[in-house]
């Protein structure tokens, strides 16, 4: 709470000043390395890009696990399960017609884009109430249980060859096993501008930047208005939880997650806003799902493991659970420091020392260290392992936050569960009773 | 089951009287103290004209019956509470008081028995229902919703709350219902604190209460439900005897105004001097039951709680 008012006080904006200023030092932060180091701007650009990228997925998934577990107290650890159904049945509305001779395996049902994006995450929020009908009657912990199982599940399911390829209203479609499924619908881009009727001014927008990125500037423009795009699909996430948690709905998660006995015995139906709470959250999960790997040109069902649920929780917990303005910077913070720094990290030395030769294994990289006290090699062996060693990173870090900082980055917050400002009322109530007295209009001021 | 008992017993009008004396100094509060004896009504706005209730003995206990394995915690219980009294449940430990109202309010299935509001069977129904149907109880250690303010508790326990509908509280167009709705809720929400004279820790976390503080918080959320009968157990327990007078007044002011209670407690003297009837389970049966003269002048409730045979 004092951290959180003493910087978004000051900052002009709030909570909303709060993100964008986190963004920004990340993004300068970023950007200072790389111009120290003499990236191209095209690689600069690439890099935003890449990081705007992942700063919205995981700021999405963090603000919709915030529904699930910061404000009503669910412990959902599938959320890849939803991503993965969301992002299938998307492709299963929207890809087009099966023609024998093309590149896919299987065809689609042809629907656009936006019919396939809505049903995929009412398949997702289906799923979510299929999982919730049973499992919400149990204590928490067997919800955590069910949703870790159902997201694997979800995994072998489009693993298995028997959803490869089947037939659906006289169509040959299906989810392409092991092999991976080839996304060959309408680039998302191209449809969203084509909406409008806006793409070919985008292409023209698109060659005016060969003044700044001679050769093919397309690819680097495109993951950049695909990252601002996300950026807005966050801020209508914000929007919408915000909107959801300062509610008298929101007041009712809130008191499930404190005691579900008295929310009960106050005549709230608690297992019906369990159910709708968890649905949303699950949409929420399959549309940032879908929004992750639809530019992806092809998704394979290892990809859904396990792991980027607990990317998602770390994410969470960073940014302080039952906080949105917390999430959106958990999902910032994660996805810069812990997600893309070590890849940066690594890049970059990669890029400065670029002869260096990492030794093969940790028995070649320990021993100049023991023998002569040398740890250049030590040092590259590390830096070529960082994609593994990032979990472990990340581990370290969930084990840190949780004993020393449990409430998260911005500490314990106020956000109160009401459609209206609570104290704000009350200055005014005072003020009618009191006839203005000055005591009364001090205390309320607290 | 004397269907008289005495409506008027002086120590309640002597509370009353009590109660505008020695107001702790609340400055706002104190208006709504001290008035409460005359007008009442009015002080108190639930937004729905008190307490509606048709039968004259509104809840009626009927041969129920619950088991844990192989401890028969309510065996065969029956007993009816009349409208707008102040009723105690008295026993000694274990004797099934606490079960009895989880059975009564849905928190518990009982094996057999009724359970029958307002002329209406509600054995089994789901906890939400029966609180929905005025039948409201508090919890023994006051459960408090701990990192809610106690304006958020509060604004929690209105019935039937238009935002509770996700997506009318979320679509543009149909908030503003809400945020109306809000204002009116918070408006009473505010009348209640004052009546409790708990208005000057609105802002604070719940969980940061005192433990009588947490007992108001958790009557004054209750009565926001706009109930018709109140089940209170235990509610002076661990509250110390100024709060504990300061509770009780209020009690004696909503009875007056036409709410039925049913009271579970231990401290005797204060079941006696406060109900007009008493209620005694024992082993999970009712012993006996009648006007407080009567139970202790009854041997069979001494033998029970000095561990007789019975």
């Amino acid at each position: 709470m004092s951290v959180r008012d003493d910087v978004s006080a000051r900052l002009p904006g709030g909570d909303a000043g709060l993100i964008v200023a986190v963004l920004l030092v990340i993004y300068a932060a970023y950007v200072l390395i790389g111009v120290g180091l003499g990236y191209s701007l095209r690689g600069q650009l690439n890099t935003i890009a890449v990081l705007t990228f992942y700063i919205g997925v995981f700021a999405m998934l963090a603000l919709a696990l915030n529904l699930h577990w910061g404000y009503t107290g669910l412990f959902n650890i599938g959320i890849v399960g939803f991503m993965a159904v969301g992002i299938y049945v998307m492709a299963l509305v929207s890809k087009p017609l099966y023609e024998s001779g093309g590149a896919a395996q299987v065809g689609g049902l042809g629907l656009p884009l936006v019919v396939g994006i809505i049903a995929g995450m009412v398949a997702a929020a289906l799923l979510g109430l299929v999982i919730a009908l049973p499992a919400l009657r149990l204590r928490a912990d067997y919800l955590a249980i069910v949703t870790i199982a159902m997201s694997e599940i979800v995994r072998f399911s489009f693993l298995s060859g028997e959803l490869q390829q089947f037939q659906l209203l006289g169509e040959r479609v299906g989810f392409g096993g092991g092999s991976g499924l080839i996304l060959d619908f309408t680039d998302p881009l191209e449809a969203f501008f084509g909406f409008f009727g806006l793409w070919d001014a985008y292409l023209g927008f698109v060659d005016s930047f060969e003044v700044l990125v001679p050769n093919n500037p397309k690819p680097v423009v495109d993951g950049l208005v695909y990252g601002v795009v996300l950026l807005f699909f966050v801020a209508a996430f914000y929007w919408l939880l915000k909107r959801t948690g300062e509610s008298p709905f929101g007041r009712v998660l809130k008191a499930i997650r404190e005691d579900e006995d008295v929310a009960n015995s106050l005549g709230k139906n608690t297992n019906r806003f369990k159910i709708k709470a968890f649905m949303l959250g699950c949409a929420l999960m399959g549309l940032a799902g879908i929004l992750w790997l639809m530019t992806s040109g092809a998704v394979t069902p290892n990809f859904f493991r396990p792991r980027i649920t607990f990317f998602v929780w770390i994410a969470l917990i960073i940014g302080g659970a039952g906080s949105n303005t917390g999430s959106v910077l958990g999902g910032a913070v994660f996805a810069a420091l812990l997600y893309q720094g070590p890849r940066y990290l690594k890049n970059l030395v990669d890029t400065v020392l670029p002869n260096a030769d990492a030794p093969s294994g940790f028995g070649p990289a320990i021993a100049p260290l023991i023998s002569n006290f040398d740890p250049a090699p030590l040092f590259f062996y590390t830096i070529d392992s960082i994609r593994q060693l990032q979990l472990v990173f990340m581990g370290l870090v969930l084990i840190w936050l949780m004993h020393n900082r449990p409430e998260g980055m911005l500490g314990y917050r106020k956000e109160t569960a009401a459609g209206i400002p609570l104290t704000a009322a009350r200055a005014r109530g005072t003020a009618e009773t009191d006839g203005g007295e000055s005591a009364s209009g001090g205390g309320s001021d607290e | 089951m004397a269907a008289n008992p005495l409506p008027e017993v002086v120590p309640m009008s002597e509370a009353a009287d009590a109660g505008d004396g020695d107001e702790p100094g609340v400055e706002s509060g104190a208006t709504s103290g001290a008035g409460a004896v005359g007008d009442a009504p009015t002080e108190l706005n639930l937004g729905s004209g008190g307490p509606s209730v048709s039968e004259e003995y509104p809840l009626q206990v009927d041969s129920l019956r619950k088991s844990f394995g192989g401890i028969t915690a309510v065996d065969d219980a029956s007993f009816q509470v009349e409208r707008g009294s102040l009723t105690g449940l008295i026993g000694p430990n274990g004797a099934g008081k606490s079960t009895t109202f989880n059975l009564i309010t849905g928190m518990l299935q009982p094996d057999s028995g009724t359970v029958t509001f307002d002329g209406e069977d509600i054995t089994g129904e789901k906890a939400h229902a029966i609180a929905n149907r005025g039948l409201v109880r508090t919890f023994q250690i006051a459960r408090e919703l701990q990192e809610m303010t106690v304006l958020e508790n509060m604004m929690l326990a209105p019935k039937y709350q238009r935002g509770e509908a996700l997506w009318r509280s979320v679509t543009p167009g149909f908030r503003g219902d809400v945020i109306e709705q809000e204002s009116e809720l918070l408006d009473r929400v505010w009348n209640v604190l004052e009546f409790f004279e708990i208005d000057h820790i609105a802002e604070e976390y719940a969980g940061n209460l005192s433990g009588g503080q947490r007992k108001l918080l958790e009557m004054a959320r209750a009565l926001l439900t706009d109930p018709d009968m109140l089940l209170l157990d235990e509610p002076f327990a661990g509250v110390n005897p100024s709060l504990e007078r300061r509770l009780l007044d209020h009690i004696h002011e909503l009875r007056e105004q036409g709410y039925t209670f049913l009271l579970v407690e231990h401290d005797m003297d204060l079941i006696m001097e406060n109900c007009e009837r008493v209620i005694v389970l024992h082993q999970g049966r009712v012993l006996t039951e009648g006007t407080p003269a009567e139970i202790q002048a009854n041997e069979e409730v001494i033998e029970a709680y000095l561990g007789g045979n019975v």
